[in-house]
């Protein structure tokens, strides 16, 4: 057996291991969570609606009528505030939007609506995530692209923001 | 919410910024690492840092959760007691999403609270720890438990500890021959 190779060998595993710290350290690991629903139909959920006089949402309605963008939010949610500019702006081009509202309470989402817009169609209430976790989703906010026969299309993590547009307006264009 | 205080805090700990950063979906460059850092401050310097931490602990959460109460069985055990062993053991076994490195079990973040809840009333409902599982597998992957299954893309995982013991025993086996 060749000696030297061996003498080099601690060293050569030392190598790989600095290697492979550095990599990881200088490209760190994506800590998103996405749902494997993405292309399965809705799951099964009915929520009971959040605002009096207003409609609540189930899986049942996805698969009637048109194609929807379902949206994730809280009123206590920070970049949920940030995302609702381009909330409104979909809704402008004639996107509709339903809306689950995460742990919530019909005054403190009331007065989230009067203050940032409300570009909602029908506003679930989920006071224990249980549709969220139904859906494969992790926190919020986050977006669904739902299509005529109620099948999950598209999902986005986080606040839409503007630059997030011009992504979401091609895959609603796919599912029109 | 008497055990979600850690979580609520701003980043006075790597695990509570991780927290936040699940939830607020911020880059990870962007985490502030107050913490550790403080550790090496110069004497004269200290009394600055003690009140800049007392402001920090002062400060009001970036509202990382929701200020309703905890789902009814986040913390609460069910009442059969074979049942709440059945599901207590899969609460070990499932990861928290937003505080990932964590069991549900042992998360005080909200979504752990209403995962719990998801496991006790399904299992209360005469759902098998499995199923419950499988149904989570479904939506999150297999990530999402800390019990791989034996499958294609875990096969590495499982027969690891197979090869490292073979290739290690080839290698005292060579050791040793060379010794006689």
């Amino acid at each position: 057996m060749n000696r030297k190779l061996w003498l080099a060998l601690p060293l050569i595993v030392f190598a790989a291991f600095v290697l492979a710290v550095g990599w990881r350290l200088s490209e760190p690991s994506d800590p998103t969570v996405r749902s494997r629903l993405v292309g399965e139909k809705v799951p099964a959920f009915a929520l009971a609606p959040m605002l009096p006089g207003r409609p609540g949402l189930a899986s049942a309605d996805f698969a009637k009528g048109g194609p929807r963008l379902l949206n994730l939010f809280g009123s206590w949610c920070v970049p949920c505030i940030a995302e609702a500019p381009a909330l409104l702006e979909l809704e402008k081009r004639g996107v509709p939007i339903d809306a689950i509202a995460l742990r919530d309470t019909p005054e403190d989402v009331a007065r989230f609506l009067a203050d940032h817009g409300d570009p909602f169609a029908a506003i679930g209430n989920d006071p224990v995530g249980e549709a969220k976790i139904a859906l494969g989703s992790s926190g919020v906010p986050e977006t669904f692209i739902v299509d005529r026969k109620g099948v999950i299309r598209f999902q986005h993590i986080g606040p839409i923001m503007p630059q997030d547009l011009a992504r979401i307006m091609a895959e609603w264009e796919k599912v029109r | 919410m008497p055990r979600t205080l850690g979580a609520e805090r701003p980043s006075t700990s790597l695990r509570s910024a991780q927290d936040e950063r699940a939830q607020n979906f911020v880059r990870p460059e962007r985490i502030r690492r107050d913490d550790g850092a403080q550790n090496f401050v110069r004497p004269e310097r200290s009394r600055r840092t003690l009140a800049l931490l007392v402001l920090a602990l002062l400060a009001t959460p970036a509202n990382a959760q929701s200020n309703r109460p905890p789902a009814p069985y986040a913390y609460r055990q069910l009442e059969n007691p074979a049942q709440e062993a059945r599901a207590n053991a899969l609460m070990q076994e499932l990861r928290c999403l937003v505080c990932q490195g964590q069991s549900i079990h042992d998360s005080d973040a909200e979504m752990a609270g209403d995962m719990r809840h998801l496991v006790r009333t399904r299992i209360k409902a005469g759902e098998s720890p499995e199923e419950v599982r499988a149904w989570l597998i479904e939506r999150y992957g297999s990530w999402v438990s800390y019990h791989p299954r034996l499958a294609g893309d875990t096969l590495l995982l499982w027969l690891a500890p197979l090869l490292l013991l073979l290739a290690g025993g080839w290698l005292a086996f060579r050791r040793l021959k060379v010794r006689r």
